[in-house]
């Protein structure tokens, strides 16, 4: 498979982003059932599945070059994006151990890497770097390994150690989150982070996720999607920068309601990290329009059933209230009603 | 958890060590690297000898940088179950074996401000490869290998290396003149203390640290994996009118999943409740985060991915 880049286009100001029509086939549609709720939906993180951007450790798509200068310009913008604490070292050169070789190995025509000794080079076409370095030293990069590794990567990431059986965010690069901030977040553990989120104390969720994640293995990680919904395809919706992107939510209308919201996917994975014992925990951030999701019948239907029939809690956490009956009224005339399949396929093999 | 994904490797190198040691290099079969060590990990080794399958679990001793080998050190015990007496008699340089993906039950502790390692016999393999990563950094250690007085020279040569960057001790002198409760006693706010060796050793190092006010999170014993496998038994599924037999390493999920039976599961670690499935007969060894206690104790469902039968057989609503 040949990527085509999409270079120009932007998450911000004029937002120039779109999916093109494999782009939309192989968005990670999060819901299986027809209702939503939280539960620990994690399961192994397996080549193949039902989208094509389970096909990698980490999936590169389309809007990876566009994506990446996004990226660097919210870090010029607001360095504290990026923070490491000091103890994360070795966890630093495990991700970019992880990233480089899963990258040069799904993608062998974008990436490469070839070592000699410690002595390593990375070859990065796409983004037209070529750097050599020593694994180990970090003079020997243009900036600390961690940054570096994740300003070529798409989606965010953080870094969790592990220690007195819980795990503590001590390291991150966000800067394509859904309304949530590293700079308040870092040195939080698990309980503390998961705070907000309604409901899934209750249900026992976190306590089971956190035993579970407690005990994840190396060589096996794992995965689960997450969801919300943000206007206009906007990466970086954190509370850092409320004040522009905070207003949109009163733009919509029924005439652009479908062009406008976007339903915001995460691919969160987790990784066990060798030398350090860390978590590496990437949040893969996948945007789709209303207008472009309900080209697959199966997913407007059931778009339409899962926000329709969403717990209230839910929607005001997702701070989905304000627009959330124009989409549902936008839906509502293609959903006949009718039983779907199970799972997340789009059960189409050409738009 | 799924089962690790399984490694081939060939005995590249067999290096006697003491009278009852032997050193085990093992590389790719099929070329290659190996997965990145972590320090403090072991790794299962499936040995056959004849008909008979051992599964042996043995730390990594080489370093994290390593992954074009692996090094293991194994002891010949008299009570074998089988395995090291298999390795130290019959393996040969050129002979091919699996091993499980490297585990890491023992690992160092990023925000420790010194690391103090305590070695009984044997336990002296994964703190090895803890002293590899140690020195490299250049962090605070010191380590304390307890031994017959007939294999000092032995653990000596093993430490020699990293002898200059802490302090580091063998006592070959027996335990009643190795000062435990001092060493714990003089150790500065911060450190943390690994122990791997006999368990009354293991037990000693924790008790005295504890009694001497160390928090329970900075004392580390090595804990070879017991979630992992169990008794074999047998799981009647009623409403398949199979019968499925699930061995010692295999859990029951996967036995009824080699069966063709297409059972329901999310998580395979027995956290997300996916796998539930109703008991009709028999009693369950429960080993889920998902059942609360009451659904335990009445023993009316059972989580497939991780639970086992307490007794030789199960009958489920399946």
């Amino acid at each position: 498979m040949t990527l085509q880049f999409k270079p120009d286009e932007t998450f911000r100001k004029d937002f120039t982003y779109r999916n093109s029509d494999a782009g939309i086939l192989r968005f990670p549609f999060p819901f299986p059932e027809d209702e939503y709720m939280y539960s620990v939906n994690i399961e192994p993180h397996v080549r193949g599945g039902p989208t094509a951007a389970f096909q990698a450790a980490f999936d590169v798509d389309e809007h990876y070059v566009a994506e990446c200068r996004e990226r660097a310009l919210v870090l010029a913008e607001d360095p504290k994006r990026c923070q490491v604490l000091p103890h994360m070292e070795l966890a630093q050169w495990d991700t970019l151990e992880l990233i480089m070789e899963s990258l040069a190995a799904d993608y062998p025509d974008l990436f490469s890497l070839s070592k000699d000794g410690d002595l390593w080079t990375w070859v990065n076409k796409p983004l037209s770097i070529q750097q050599t370095f020593t694994f180990g030293k970090a003079d020997t990069l243009p900036c600390p390994p961690f940054e570096y590794i994740t300003r070529q990567a798409q989606g965010d990431f953080t870094l969790q150690d592990q220690r007195e059986d819980n795990l503590y965010v001590d390291g991150g690069m966000v800067t394509t989150q859904a309304d949530w901030s590293l700079e308040f977040d870092i040195g939080m553990s698990f309980h503390e982070w998961h705070g907000p989120v309604p409901l899934a104390h209750e249900k026992g969720v976190f306590d089971r996720a956190l035993k579970y994640l407690l005990r994840l293995q190396y060589g096996q990680p794992v995965r689960r999607l997450n969801w919300t919904m943000t206007i206009n395809p906007r990466l970086d919706t954190s509370p850092e920068n409320y004040p522009v992107w905070g207003p949109d939510r009163t733009t919509i209308t029924p005439e652009n309601v479908a062009e406008k919201v976007h339903l915001r996917v995460e691919l969160q994975t987790l990784f066990r990290l060798p030398r350090s014992n860390a978590i590496l925990f990437g949040i893969r951030c996948y945007l789709a329009s209303v207008a472009e999701l309900s080209r697959v019948p199966k997913w407007r239907k059931r778009l339409h059933r899962v926000l329709r029939d969403l717990h209230p809690a839910i929607q005001e956490y997702k701070g989905l209230p304000r627009y959330r009956q124009m989409v549902i009224d936008t839906l509502a005339p293609f959903d006949d009603g009718a039983p779907l399949s199970k799972g997340i396929q789009s059960d189409l093999t050409a738009l | 958890m799924t089962a690790a994904p399984t490694l081939s490797v060939r005995i590249r190198e067999i290096e006697p060590l003491g009278a009852s040691l032997k050193r085990f290099a093992l590389e790719p079969a099929h070329g290659g690297e190996l997965p990145t060590p972590a320090p403090g990990a072991h790794i299962l080794l499936t040995l056959r000898d004849g008909g008979r399958v051992m599964k042996n679990a043995y730390s990594l001793v080489s370093p994290a940088a390593a992954r074009d080998r692996y090094e293991i050190i194994v002891r010949r015990v008299a009570q074998s179950r089988g395995g090291s007496a298999f390795l130290h008699q019959q393996a040969r340089e050129g002979d091919v074996i699996d091993i499980g993906y490297p585990v890491n039950l023992f690992p160092l502790q990023a925000k420790a401000r010194k690391h103090l390692l305590i070695g009984g016999g044997i336990g002296i393999t994964p703190l090895l490869s803890h002293l590899h990563l140690l020195k490299a950094r250049g962090l605070k250690f010191e380590m304390h290998q307890l031994c017959a007085p007939e294999e000092a020279g032995v653990f000596e040569a093993l430490l020699a290396p990293y002898g200059e960057a802490g302090e580091i001790l063998v006592h070959g002198t027996g335990r009643a003149r190795f000062d435990l409760a001092g060493i714990l006693a003089r150790q500065p706010l911060g450190t943390h203390v690994y122990t791997c060796g006999p368990r009354t050793l293991m037990e000693a190092v924790a008790t005295t640290a504890s009694a001497l006010g160390w928090p329970a999170g900075k004392i580390h014993k090595e804990s070879f994996g017991e979630n992992s496998g169990g008794l074999p038994f047998k799981a009647m599924l009623a409403r398949s009118g199979i019968e499925v037999e699930v061995g010692e390493t295999q859990s029951l999920l996967e036995a009824v999943e080699a069966a063709g039976i297409d059972a329901p599961c999310l998580c395979r670690g027995g956290a997300c409740g996916e796998c539930k499935v109703s008991v009709l007969e028999g009693e369950v060894e429960h080993r889920d985060d998902f059942l609360s206690a009451e659904e335990k104790a009445s023993q009316g469902a059972i989580m497939l991915c991780v639970s086992r039968a307490r007794g030789a057989r199960l009958v489920l609503d399946l």
